[in-house]
């Protein structure tokens, strides 16, 4: 395992997104906030391109008819059938014990404290690292 | 010892107009002489029909058995059979008039009771409903529910709306209340096409299209949240076929993963969902011999699975006995798992 320096934080917003390739794997990187969440860019159920899902917030009842919202923009919507994945775990929503997307553990740094020789970043940015 | 042999769908024909007579009150019993009313018959089963009775289960009159003695000679005695659950299928469910349907409801039950129930120790009946009430519905259960030899209650496969409807929520709730399964039995109270096409020509496409309608019951049961909102409540679908279920079940898992967030009552997959609240009666039953063990597989086993000789309607030759493939002993267990009711004492 190592950390991969796959983008500089600036130039992904908050609620944004950036298709990384790390180790020739595609990796979906999501922003919210100043967390960031890296999972596998292909949908567990057909090969859906994650990083074209919709972000939404996780929807939850306590009984019938009731709707409580939660965790805005931390659901993944899979742009193919839908299928919902928690950003944070990368698992299903309706099954995690039996599927969901790798998620990467991420970290923000600053570039100057890192060696980087295969990005483009200036000293002053801060970057966003990838374990794989 | 030996287990006890269950069959949960018999049908006892109500003989005329004058054997129900006596049950009304005095209001609905002129009512039904000056209006000329002489039979509640519903076309899903009209009495003459070959379909409607085995030729050899007629009486003289040529029609389906309609006393207690008849019934347990052609449906009890053979097999031993040690419990029989009587589904009266009388068109209750046919009127327009809520005021009425209450008032047959109430008496088909009391008839049930008086010249069944009464008279033979081995037979127990589903609660008939007046649906087009859900007040008078619950007070039907609350009145007959004291009366352990009512098991479940009965209504068609189609009838005005959807099951999973919150206004007829109370209904549910009473039968959970007092461990009455809801039995959903073929045929339709006919307040719209029994296919979601229209009105098909032949009596074929109807009978074949009961199995779309409880489809969508079960869709609708799961969907609107009944067995969240009543987790004690169990459905058991008779004379429904089978094999269509897992397909189903698989279909509705799979949009259902991708729609949740419009359902997010749903903790678990529809299909786990009818798993643990869903029963069905094997007949008719709808694969060959030879892939009944296919069917098994799908199905996780046979635990779903209820045995129902649907008496007297000709589906059998011969003696009616669950198809190779299916233990009685183990789908009577299954009926004993079921229905709490049938180990309670039977006071009469």
């Amino acid at each position: 395992m190592a950390k991969h320096v796959v983008a500089r934080v600036g130039e992904i917003p908050d609620g944004g997104r950036k298709l990384v390739v790390v180790k020739g794997r595609p990796i979906a990187l999501f922003r919210q906030g100043e967390e960031f969440f890296a999972i596998a860019n292909r949908c567990p159920h057909l090969g859906g391109p994650l990083i074209e899902g919709t972000r939404v917030a996780l929807v939850t009842s306590s009984c019938p008819g009731r709707y409580e919202t939660s965790r805005a923009g931390e659901i993944l919507r899979c742009p193919w059938h839908a299928w919902e994945f928690d950003l944070r775990t990368g698992r299903s929503v309706t099954d995690p014990a039996r599927f969901g997307a790798r998620r990467f553990p991420t970290e923000v740094a600053e570039a100057k404290a890192l060696s980087v020789e295969t990005f483009p970043v200036s000293v002053a940015d801060r970057v966003v690292l990838v374990e794989l | 010892m030996r287990h006890p042999l269950v069959d949960c769908d018999l049908h006892p024909a109500v003989p005329g107009m004058q054997a129900i007579l006596p049950h009304l009150d005095a209001h609905w019993a002129e009512q039904v002489q000056s209006r000329g009313i002489e039979s509640l018959e519903s076309v899903a089963y009209p009495p003459n029909a070959p379909f409607a009775c085995r030729p050899d289960w007629r009486g003289p009159d040529g029609l389906p058995p309609a006393d207690a003695a008849t019934l347990a000679r052609i449906a009890l005695d053979p097999a031993g059979t040690d419990v029989g659950i009587l589904n009266c299928l009388w068109g209750v469910h046919l009127l327009f008039n809520e005021d009425m349907a209450v008032a047959f409801a109430r008496a088909v039950n009391d008839w049930l009771a008086a010249e069944w129930l009464a008279r033979d120790a081995r037979f127990r009946a589903s609660i008939v409903l007046p649906l087009q009430s859900v007040e008078a519905s619950v007070a039907e259960i609350e009145r007959r529910a004291q009366d352990a030899r009512f098991v479940q209650v009965l209504l068609p496969a189609m009838w005005e709306v959807p099951y999973g409807r919150r206004s007829l929520w109370p209904v549910w709730e009473a039968c959970e209340r007092h461990g009455l399964p809801l039995a959903i039995h073929a045929g339709s109270a006919y307040r719209h096409p029994p296919t979601s096409l229209g009105w098909p020509s032949f009596y074929a496409e109807d009978y074949a299209a009961q199995s779309q309608g409880f489809q969508s019951q079960i869709a609708s049961l799961i969907c609107e949240g009944v067995f969240v909102r009543f987790p004690r409540l169990r459905v058991v679908l008779l004379e429904s076929g089978v094999s269509w279920l897992p397909a189903f079940l698989w279909r509705l898992a799979k949009f259902w993963r991708g729609v949740r967030f419009e359902i997010p009552w749903l903790d678990r997959s529809p299909a786990e969902i009818a798993r643990d609240h869903v029963r069905l009666s094997v007949t008719p039953f709808d694969v060959p011999e030879e892939h009944v063990p296919r069917l098994l597989d799908h199905l996780g086993g046979d635990s779903l699975l209820l045995w129902g000789s649907d008496i007297p309607h000709w589906q059998h030759d011969g003696a009616p006995a669950p198809p190779p493939g299916l233990d009685l002993a183990r789908l009577s267990a299954n009926a004993l798992a079921l229905y709490s009711r049938l180990q309670a004492e039977v006071s009469a």
